[in-house]
């Protein structure tokens, strides 16, 4: 093969993947069977980042950008006027195994557009994991995209060499998809999920029988929704978020702020900037569901249907749940520490483990790495000095703005409303 | 009550774990542990010398066992591995600690001595990640993957399973230029080595000595790779330094020859 074409094939290949933006390597275990390469301990690693700030884990390109399908959105869509290109199976499993061996990367993340029909791509999809795994003996990370409207048997067979599998559902409502992707029908999106989550509980129950019972997706599958594309709220976002992880046990959700990528006058104009904040507020809400104990409803409902871009999810809750605070610090449970604002969990973790050997006070919290600027303001704890006056909640957040620094502060200053 | 020693020792974990059997066989009162190559003359009182004792390293490994369970144990030999200044002594402090405290806990994060050592265990576990992440083979012409660095923290014996697990099918060397040591991996085990090319491994001439025509151009592949996978629109330095920090670009593949 050419060095100098598939430099080029590169180039296109992994410029067209980049939007999809998973590149989570973590939480799968496959061990390096008989002096093989590679294994996955269950440890995901960032092998390096790119200058936007994201992680690079995995060789992240598509098998081809040819594209049957034109959706508004999508970079590779047939009515865009751009370089095609289209790897070989074998060509992708050398890049793999090469990168693989100098610990450029955990392992491959296959996506494609969709060429003749949905089956005949997912075909050579699950052809290089299957090259990979058998002919390779390759242990390392696979996730491979689920193509909308692929045959539940082809699911079913790719879910035996990947780690991961997953299909984005790019537009968080039906009316936006019908609006933004007219040839994909809903349902062609919700049936490779369909597929897989009931291969994971198959296998999963027949393995707690026999032993041997190969993994099945063991990293479980995730999905991916463009924000800021057609108009949506946050609460959409959210609830189809919180459906999805209840309705077919996603492992994650990633929110992709919408970056204009076509002239096209059902979207934002070419140039328009992404929304990166709205992006990391959303991004926040998702954590609080999956590690905080909270419910959607809590956080965005009829009066809340977008988040408060000046403060944190949880912080913007707190100021609207002001009579559960203060919480003392030294007795409060797990469950309600986990809702100061300015606690994570790794702090709750720790002043639970602490609190039994002695009281602790606002030294001991700010050492442990407890964000004091927030939480003093909800918590009293061993002294004698804590916020006694009778704040409004408006008042609150000012003077905790006043006091902090946020990292999107300098884009936003002119929402910030002074207090005195 | 005694007068203050002050001890040196060799530089080992053994060697350390004897200092701290003499301290409590002695019952010293210790203020300072330096290793014998950065001995600091103290005015009032010479430095002990203490001779690295396997026998007396192993029965305090033992001790520590009945007291602290692996997740202590862990911390305890990853600060060490910090080679921070004075951590020594902090880490008899805390053995004593562990010794003289009914129901010790590596929870009580109100102590400062507990809480220190779990801080700097996890930035040592943060270095040994990072050198996962970082470490960039080359494959030289005699068929073996070689990639050298530079870590803050002594972290390469906590590096060396991920990598003998991960790489079984082919032989590599992971070299310390700074501790001037390496790790070889010859298929079947992986031994300590010293090698004598600190100067050289920058040299443009000594690299195309080394490495064939191929593997600078899977170089490039991978330099290609990391520049078309960038989104331009979402451009943030801040971040991106704050994941892969300077000191170590001249490592990276992807990063080094955009910036020679």
């Amino acid at each position: 093969m050419s060095f100098e074409r598939i430099k080029e094939k590169l180039d296109i290949l992994a410029d067209a993947a980049k939007y999809d933006i998973s590149c989570s390597s973590s939480g799968s275990k496959r061990a390096n069977k008989n002096k093989g390469l590679g294994n996955s301990d269950g440890v995901g690693i960032c092998h390096s980042y790119t200058e936007d700030g994201r992680c690079v884990s995995l060789l992240k390109i598509l098998l081809t950008n040819h594209c049957i399908f034109d959706c508004a959105y999508c970079v590779t869509r047939k009515s865009n006027d751009i370089k095609r290109a289209a790897f070989k199976v074998q060509e992708v499993v050398d890049l793999t195994m090469n990168f693989y061996r100098r610990n450029y990367i955990e392992g491959l993340f296959l996506s494609s557009g969709i060429f003749k029909s949905a089956d005949h791509t997912m075909e050579r999809l699950v052809a290089v994991a299957k090259k990979l795994r058998l002919e390779e003996n390759f242990n390392g990370y696979i996730h491979l995209k689920s193509i909308p409207g692929a045959s539940d048997e082809l699911m079913l067979e790719a879910g035996l060499y990947a780690d991961r599998l997953s299909v984005n559902i790019e537009i968080p409502t039906i009316s936006g998809l019908k609006l933004l992707a007219p040839d994909k029908k809903y349902e062609d999106f919700i049936k490779p999920m369909q597929a897989v989550k009931e291969g994971i509980t198959q296998y999963q129950s027949e393995r707690k029988i026999i032993k041997s019972t190969p993994k099945y997706a063991p990293a479980g599958q995730s999905t991916q929704m463009i924000v800021g594309a057609t108009g949506e709220t946050d609460r959409d976002v959210m609830y189809s978020a919180a459906y999805y992880y209840k309705k077919y046990e996603m492992k994650r959700v990633y929110y992709s702020g919408y970056i204009p990528v076509v002239d096209d006058s059902r979207l934002p104009a070419l140039g328009s900037p992404v929304p990166l904040l709205r992006e990391n507020r959303l991004y926040q809400t998702d954590w609080l569901l999956r590690f905080y104990g909270f419910d959607i409803r809590e956080l965005l409902n009829e009066q809340h249907p977008n988040l408060d871009l000046d403060v944190d999810p949880k912080l913007s809750w707190a100021l609207r749940n002001r009579d559960l605070f203060p919480l003392d610090i030294n007795r409060a449970e797990k469950r309600l520490l986990a809702r100061i604002p300015g606690i994570g969990m790794k702090s709750v973790h720790k002043i639970i483990q602490a609190r039994r050997f002695r009281k602790l006070n606002w030294e001991h919290l700010a050492k442990i790495g407890v964000a004091l600027n927030r939480a003093k303001y909800f918590i009293t704890c061993d002294s004698s000095h804590w916020e006694k006056r009778e704040l409004s909640s408006e008042r609150l957040k000012g003077m905790i703005l006043q006091n902090s620094s946020g990292k999107f502060r300098k884009d936003h200053g002119t929402q910030l409303m002074l207090f005195s | 009550m005694k007068k203050d020693s002050i001890l040196a020792y060799d530089g080992s974990f053994e060697g350390f774990l004897t200092c701290v059997f003499q301290t409590f066989e002695q019952k010293l009162n210790v203020t300072a542990i330096y290793t014998e190559d950065n001995i600091q003359q103290d005015f009032f009182s010479l430095p002990e010398p203490v001779i690295t004792d396997l026998k007396k390293a192993s029965r305090v490994k033992q001790a520590l066992k009945t007291k602290l369970d692996s997740g202590g144990r862990r911390q305890l030999y990853f600060s060490f591995l910090s080679e921070l200044p004075g951590i020594e002594l902090q880490l008899l402090q805390y053995i004593q600690l562990v010794f003289n405290t009914n129901n010790f806990s590596t929870g009580d994060y109100g102590n400062p001595v507990i809480l220190r050592i779990s801080q700097t265990s996890k930035m040592v576990s943060r270095e040994k990640h990072r050198m996962e992440a970082f470490v960039r083979f080359m494959l030289t012409k005699d068929e073996i993957y070689f990639a050298h660095i530079e870590p803050d923290f002594n972290v390469l014996p906590l590096i060396l399973p991920h990598f003998e697990s991960r790489y079984a099918d082919q032989k590599w060397i992971i070299y310390d230029l700074k501790r001037k040591f390496g790790l070889f991996y010859n298929l079947q085990e992986t031994n300590y080595i010293s090698l004598d090319i600190a100067t050289r491994v920058f040299e443009k001439n000594y690299q195309s000595s080394i490495y064939s025509v191929s593997e600078i151009q899977f170089k490039e592949l991978w330099q290609q790779y990391f520049k078309s996978t960038n989104i331009k629109s979402r451009k943030n330095l801040k971040l991106h330094k704050q994941h892969v920090p300077k000191r170590y670009w001249k490592y990276l593949t992807e990063k080094s020859s955009l910036h020679n």
